[in-house]
């Protein structure tokens, strides 16, 4: 697959990793509307994905944008848009939507303050919770959350993987810091990324809404009559608008592909994870400070330890749990008032104390200090 | 060398859900009339594209062919998505006025404007027939309904206008007493390149007919025909003379770029010499 750059290193933009990835990924459909922090990802696609033969239009709204990204998938390609806040909102029924005709889709959160239009160009990770809950439904999704411009490249890349491998929708949650960052990165050959491609139906009846975990993909356009609803429909795409057993069947088993394989989805860095006395749960542009203050506590004597997530959802919590074992405390920094905290919090059941720090506003960051200054406090 | 028409080289088999004497069926049986006379012998090479109402089953899951059923009012941008990456396909939407012009009117006049290559066909019966007979963006202001128990304060739109003026290349009303000129219409809609629109008047006798004081389905289309005047008599009358008569026939019907054709152009342009 090509992207615009050839590989070696770069200094790129977070978001301009984003698009560049994605075309590495496959991606030849993308649908946005223009939103801080989010939007040079569509500006970078506008000039580059149609070299390579692919349309990024600018739709009339965040509705209409995951709208054409689900057509196009059904159309047979891989496809993406990019938000903020605001417009990740109105996405939501659509979410849903993709979730339920199992349409894989890349939906790109540029998390900014909220809520509302909050302060628009200021970094905020208030979106974690709405990107777990916010479609309505009994539903799970994939979240992943990159804290670097080279990691904003590869989780762009396993995002696309994870949605044609599970047929759903995979949100890459980013944030401001990240995404308005530069950094060098290096672009590895091509041939030396995996890229997961949709399993196609061998023959013209197989059932392509059941029947396995993950039932293979058909195109529209290739003969083979799918009828793709959002209402609750059998393996064969039936509508059951009030059998309870088709309802059954269907969100079970679409909650399950994901609950199933979630040892395999979930995806961490640990640091010192199981044996610290204290240890940080962290995520997205906050771990960069955790880490440093990590560092300072090392150099000062203090055993203690780590989890970065990049998968927030599902939630990685055996490595939480056994951080938990022996950890008196840990810390759970984010730039909002508690979000991931209450998961944590969840996941331990009690076995330790967690600690929210929070900041909001401004879109300043927790500095190393701030976080080192609660390890400290939090020795005793 | 005329093939005889058989259903069920366009129909799954599947029973239509509606209600006795509702117009879905009659735009459903002409939309596939007009389908057999342009020379389909079944349904491969359409997709077709709905929302959420009555008249969004048409298609779904009725008509043998690929179909998306989308969320309410957003079968448009799906549409969109579809065509833009199988520009070979004649992609098709079909709903309901609340559907097309309510929820999903922002929609409607954007693909307008863009001129997107899709048919859209709006079964206009004037009410949310679905949820049980709500007031819709088109309903006359004189009938009352379950959420203007006295009556309406809004003036119902004009959503072939609209279109019209927004950009497509074709753009008409018909009604289902109507029967050979809505065939004829949908003909022409099919064959249009850019977009087509079609708001087809049609009769819901549960949600509509019995508020607006009609006993049943055939005194309704009795009363769109006596109703109808032709665009080009509506021409010739004042706004007041008009008032009341559904106004049928093409309002345009033009040659303009579609938007496949301009972003095939683009792709062709970036890819030689790049955006500077
Ligand atoms: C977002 C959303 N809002 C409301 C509804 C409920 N709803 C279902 S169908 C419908 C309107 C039906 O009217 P119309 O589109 O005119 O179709 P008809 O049933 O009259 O053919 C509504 C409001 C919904 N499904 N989704
Ligand atoms: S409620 Fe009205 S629109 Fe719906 S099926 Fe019955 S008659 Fe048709």
């Amino acid at each position: 697959m090509a992207g615009h750059l050839s590989s070696g290193t770069h200094f790129l933009q977070g978001n301009e990793a984003i698009a560049e990835a994605a075309m590495i990924a496959g991606c030849r459909f993308f649908a946005g509307y223009p939103i801080t922090p989010a939007s040079e990802i569509s500006e970078y696609l506008a000039t580059h994905l149609p070299k390579i033969g692919g349309i990024m239009i600018q739709m009339e709204d965040e509705i209409a944008s995951i709208g054409a990204i689900i057509g196009a998938s059904w159309a047979g390609a891989k496809a993406m848009t990019a938000t903020s806040g605001p417009g990740f909102s109105l996405m939501q029924e659509n979410i849903g939507y993709a979730f339920m005709t199992e349409t894989p889709c890349v939906v790109v959160d540029v998390q900014r303050s909220g809520p509302s239009t909050g302060q628009a160009t200021k970094c905020a990770q208030g979106d974690v919770m709405q990107s777990r809950w916010g479609t309505h439904g009994d539903y799970a999704s994939i979240v992943l959350s990159p804290n670097s411009v080279e990691e904003m490249f590869y989780l762009t890349i396993h995002a696309f993987n994870l949605a044609e491998q599970y047929r759903t929708p995979v949100i890459l949650l980013a944030d401001e810091i990240v995404a308005h960052m530069r950094e060098q990165i290096h672009i590895p050959p091509a041939e030396s990324i995996d890229i997961v491609n949709r399993r196609k139906p061998k023959t013209q009846e197989e059932r392509f809404f059941g029947g396995e975990e993950v039932p293979p993909m058909p195109s529209i356009g290739e003969g083979h009559n799918v009828a793709v609803t959002g209402s609750t429909h059998d393996e064969f795409g039936r509508r059951f608008t009030a059998d309870p057993g088709v309802h059954q069947n269907l969100v079970t088993r679409l909650v399950g592909k994901i609950r199933n394989n979630a040892e395999l989805v979930m995806d961490f860095e640990a640091y010192n994870a199981t044996d610290c006395e204290i240890g940080f749960i962290t995520y997205g542009c906050t771990s960069r400070a955790a880490y440093e203050a990590i560092e300072m506590a090392r150099n000062n004597g203090i055993n203690a330890g780590l989890i970065r997530l990049k998968t927030l959802w599902p939630f990685p919590e055996r490595i939480v749990q056994s951080m938990a074992r022996n950890a008196k405390k840990i810390i759970v920094p984010e730039m909002n008032v508690q979000q991931l905290f209450f998961e944590v919090e969840r996941a331990t059941k009690g076995a330790t104390e967690v600690i929210p720090v929070n900041k909001i506003g401004g879109g300043e960051m927790l500095t190393p200090e701030e976080l080192y200054s609660q390890l400290k406090g939090s020795e005793n | 060398m005329e093939m005889p028409f058989s259903s069920g080289n366009y129909l799954r088999g599947v029973p239509f859900p509606f209600c006795a004497g509702c117009g879905g069926t009659t735009v459903a049986n002409v939309f596939l009339r007009a389908v057999h006379e342009l020379g389909h012998r079944n349904l491969q090479g359409f997709v077709f594209c709905s929302g959420i109402g009555c008249s969004s089953w048409i298609p779904s899951p009725h008509f043998k062919a690929d179909s998306i059923h989308t969320t309410h009012g957003r079968s448009i941008p799906v549409a969109t998505g579809v065509k833009l990456m199988r520009p070979n396909l004649n992609v098709v939407v079909f709903g309901g006025d609340g559907d097309i012009v309510g929820i999903g009117l922002g929609h409607l006049i954007h693909a307008a404007r863009r001129n997107l290559d899709v048919t859209v066909i709006m079964v206009n019966n004037m009410i949310y027939g679905m949820t049980g007979g709500q007031v819709a963006p088109t309903t006359p202001q004189e009938v009352k309904t379950s959420t203007t128990p006295y009556g309406g304060f809004e003036r119902p739109l004009d959503a072939v206008s609209l279109v019209a003026s927004a950009g497509a290349s074709y753009a008409a009303r018909v009604t289902t007493a109507h029967i050979q000129q809505l065939k004829g219409t949908i003909k022409k809609a099919l064959k249009t390149k850019g977009f087509s629109f079609i708001e087809v008047v049609s009769q819901c006798p549960t949600a509509y007919g019995r508020r607006a004081g009609f006993k049943n389905a055939g005194e309704m289309l009795h009363w769109m025909r006596d109703h109808s005047i032709s665009i080009r008599e509506a021409q010739k009358l004042s706004e007041n003379e008009v008032k009341g008569k559904i106004v049928i026939g093409d309002f345009v019907d033009r040659k303009l770029p579609t938007l496949t054709e301009r972003i095939q152009s683009t792709i062709k342009k970036a890819s030689k010499d790049g955006p500077d």
